[in-house]
């Protein structure tokens, strides 16, 4: 018997085949093999600028967002047999986008419907770069203590201040930022605006990081005009909003603990190449073998957890709190890979700039985990919520 | 399948709860131990489990089981630990069960074990570390075969009706084949069994074999051919066993939260310190990362899926890992009041220990995932 889903899959199988170009069926291997779309596509490829195009037409960079708005308007077991046919041909992602995983599902629950029109079909299609304006110097942490204003003028806000940590914010076309708009309430005097970066008075300056890369910038505001209309949800409410967004975010960097659980083991691999096997077909370093099988351990029940999370999430049963205790335990558990992803590799991992490691690939990588348990808030602020408000203990 | 209890299985759960907390709370287990108790555990709450139908959830319907699977059993085993009720439902109504499913042994022994009158005793470890060796022997004499060699860590062996023995009756020690098991009457002649009282006041047996002589017929499945049953009744065990050390590892931080939320030092409540949140949390979350993989492993054993085994030997280790901590957390939150026989925590963390050790430990499943997986 022949299902919907069945025939949607061959139809899917059929156009993925007719429309993804050979070169986009190889595996992500350098920074510019990653797509983030935006205003300015001269630095794509022909390849990923007709793969993004294609997709983004269909609206299946957002396979389960509403039609009107840009979104492929599929029903989640939709999405599952789309994504499952992508990972088929090896298709690469068309579209990077914090438009896609941050933005775009912040203004479908608090956005205008003139907002949602005008902004979430650009994000499907990719056609402009969205950066997050969140973090300033002294309100990392402790987010809400934020201090970069909008003043009313009447029909704009006049915003003044800096930011920081601010995401590729030099290669964003727009941002989306949290102000203050009342000074005398916390968290109730935050407000959530969108505007261009090319306004007048914007400037970004980036920061390089210990990676070698500089994907972070700080971003400064000098009397930056930003029209009322680009207000997502209610003034002075848009801590509600940034905790909404905040939750996608994290969702979304606890899948990282998820890499690497399949059957060709990274950390086997790598150990293999360095130390090799003794007799027995053991991995020759006895210790290092029994970390990483420790630590195969908790990945695998760490994939569990995460298969659970989202099944309970799904059914509406999940502690609103639970993404917390996946953030931290995700890239935590990311962390110790890349540690022993290092360990495995030897001094061939060590060569920065070498061939051989593919331009210092893994060392980057493994450098670069290390933010994963601050940003997005710390892991400590994540075992601040879980203690708060999972376990209720006293403040 | 969603990674959650069903509302069956939810309303299973919600009557165990019960059932376990109001017939075999702690104090249960403390008057136990207080009175010396031979035996190690209550007969008469034996019978209970199976008037509640417990002890047949793994049975089929056809030999008047309820005919439900392992993530039934372990629903009823997380009270078991939370409560730290002695019990023989592991090793009887699921190890036992599952090694003698299927065979011509099942119709002998499962009316009991519904009835709540028989007890089986796992003989499967030689040494004091589980291991997939076998070294004891069994030679075939006259219509049967004698049994000779030694076990031990054989929980309720010196009360059993049935001990459940594995034995080599070809090849040698490490091969695969070989093996046979056997169902062998607590009266056999020639049987000792020397119960030895554990840290958590639980009995397990040494068991002498001094030419036991056993029918043909009290061979399990097949001769030369006991890996099926052995490998059945250890995923089933080492399962069973996740799931109760879930209950005993999940039963010590609730105790540990409440006591946070209660005592003060300092003139404050002590739950208030982030330095003991923080930590809370993160047991909290070892905890949670415990139970998706214990669950995960019961439904996978349930669907008969292949990567069941894989699945068995992750939950065993991750509840041996996050249960060790929980308890450990429990005492040492607990302060000096932890170090005390009159406070229960202490108890959680001997049972935890136990569990822990029974089936193979985190060790030796983090080591068998990595000989499965070829490195």
């Amino acid at each position: 018997m022949t299902t919907d889903l069945d025939t949607f899959r061959k139809e899917t199988r059929a156009w993925l085949e007719a429309n993804c170009p050979p070169e986009m069926r190889e595996p992500i291997r350098t920074e510019k093999d990653a797509v983030w779309g935006g205003r300015d596509q001269s630095d794509l490829t022909p390849a990923q600028k007709q793969w993004m195009d294609a997709m983004g037409s269909r609206g299946w960079t957002v396979p389960d967002w509403p039609r009107e708005y840009g979104g492929g308007g599929l029903s989640a077991a939709e999405t599952k047999v789309l994504r499952e046919e992508m990972a088929a041909i090896r298709a690469r992602n068309p579209l990077n986008s914090f438009g896609i995983s941050m933005l775009g599902p912040a203004l479908l629950k608090y956005g205008t419907e003139a907002q949602k029109k005008r902004f979430l079909p650009e994000i499907a299609r990719g056609e402009i770069r969205w950066c997050q304006g969140y973090s300033e110097p002294n309100a990392g942490s402790d987010l809400a203590s934020l201090a970069t204003s909008a003043e009313d003028k009447g029909d704009h806000f006049l915003v003044n201040g800096q930011k920081i940590w601010t995401s590729y914010a030099d290669k964003a076309d727009w941002i989306f930022c949290l102000v203050r708009t009342d000074r005398t309430n916390k968290h109730n005097g935050i407000s959530f605006v969108l505007f261009d970066m090319r306004t007048p008075g914007v400037s970004t300056k980036p920061i390089l990081l210990i990676s070698g890369y500089s994907p972070f910038c700080e971003t400064f505001f000098d009397n930056v005009k930003v029209p009322k209309e680009n207000l997502v949800g209610e003034l002075n409410k848009g801590w509600d909003v940034a905790k909404y967004l905040l939750g996608h975010e994290r969702e979304m960097i606890s899948g990282m603990g998820l890499g690497g659980t399949g059957g060709k083991n990274p950390l086997v691999l790598g150990a293999l190449a360095t130390i090799g096997v003794d007799h027995d077909g053991k991995l020759a370093d006895p210790l290092l073998r029994a970390q990483i099988a420790l630590f195969e351990v908790r990945a695998k029940a760490f994939a569990a957890q995460s298969e659970r999370f989202i099944d309970e999430l799904k059914a509406g049963r999940a502690h609103p709190a639970q993404p917390s205790m996946m953030k931290y335990y995700g890239t935590e558990l990311n962390k110790a890979r890349y540690e022993l992803l290092m360990s495995a590799g030897g001094s061939d991992e060590l060569e920065w700039e070498s061939e051989a490691s593919n331009g210092g690939r893994e060392a980057r990588a493994w450098l670069r985990t290390k933010a994963n348990s601050i940003e997005g808030g710390t892991s400590e602020v994540q075992l601040n919520i879980i203690a708060k408000r999972i376990l209720e203990l006293p403040a | 399948m969603p990674l959650f209890l069903n509302d069956e299985q939810t309303m299973l759960r919600d009557t165990a709860k019960d059932f376990v907390a109001a017939s075999a709370p702690v104090s249960h287990m403390r008057a136990l131990r207080d009175a010396n108790d031979a035996t190690g555990f209550s007969r008469d709450l034996w019978k209970q489990f199976a008037e509640m139908g417990f002890t047949g959830i793994l049975i089929g319907e056809d030999a008047g089981g309820l005919g439900l699977g392992h993530v039934e059993a372990g629903v009823v085993l997380e009270e078991i630990g939370r409560n730290l009720s002695p019990s023989p439902f592991l090793s009887t109504a699921v190890a036992a069960v599952e090694a003698l499913k299927g065979t011509a042994q099942a119709e002998r022994w499962f009316p009991g074990i519904l009835a709540g009158e028989t007890v089986a005793a796992l003989a499967i470890d030689e040494g004091a570390k589980h291991r997939s060796t076998v070294e004891m022997k069994a030679e075939r004499a006259g219509n049967g075969f004698r049994l000779t060699g030694k076990k031990q860590f054989v929980t309720h062996g010196h009360v059993a009706d049935l001990l459940i023995v594995a034995a080599r009756t070809a090849g040698s020690a490490a091969d695969e084949q070989g093996v046979t098991l056997f169902a062998v009457p607590k009266d056999a002649a020639g049987l000792t069994a020397t119960p030895e009282r554990l840290a958590d006041a639980s009995l397990a047996a040494r068991i002498a074999f001094d030419g036991v002589e056993v029918d043909a017929d009290a061979v399990i499945g097949e001769v030369d051919a006991g890996r099926d049953p052995l490998n059945r009744l250890l995923r089933a065990g080492r399962t069973g066993a996740a799931a109760e050390m879930l209950g005993v590892g999940g039963g010590a931080m609730d105790m540990t939260v409440s006591y946070l939320k209660e005592r003060k030092q300092f003139g404050t409540l002590i739950g208030s310190f982030q330095a003991l949140q923080h930590r809370a949390a993160h047991l909290y979350s070892e905890m949670e990362v415990a139970r998706a993989a214990v669950l995960k492993a019961q439904q996978l054993l349930d669907a008969g899926d292949d990567r069941a085994m894989q699945a068995v030997s992750v939950a065993k280790a991750m509840t041996g890992l996050a249960t060790t901590l929980s308890v450990q957390e429990g005492v040492q939150m607990h302060g000096g009041m932890g170090m005390t026989d009159a406070f229960d925590i202490g108890f959680y963390m001997k049972r935890g220990r136990v569990l822990a050790e029974m089936f193979g430990d985190s060790n030796f499943h983090a080591d068998l995932l990595a000989t499965t997986a070829g490195y």
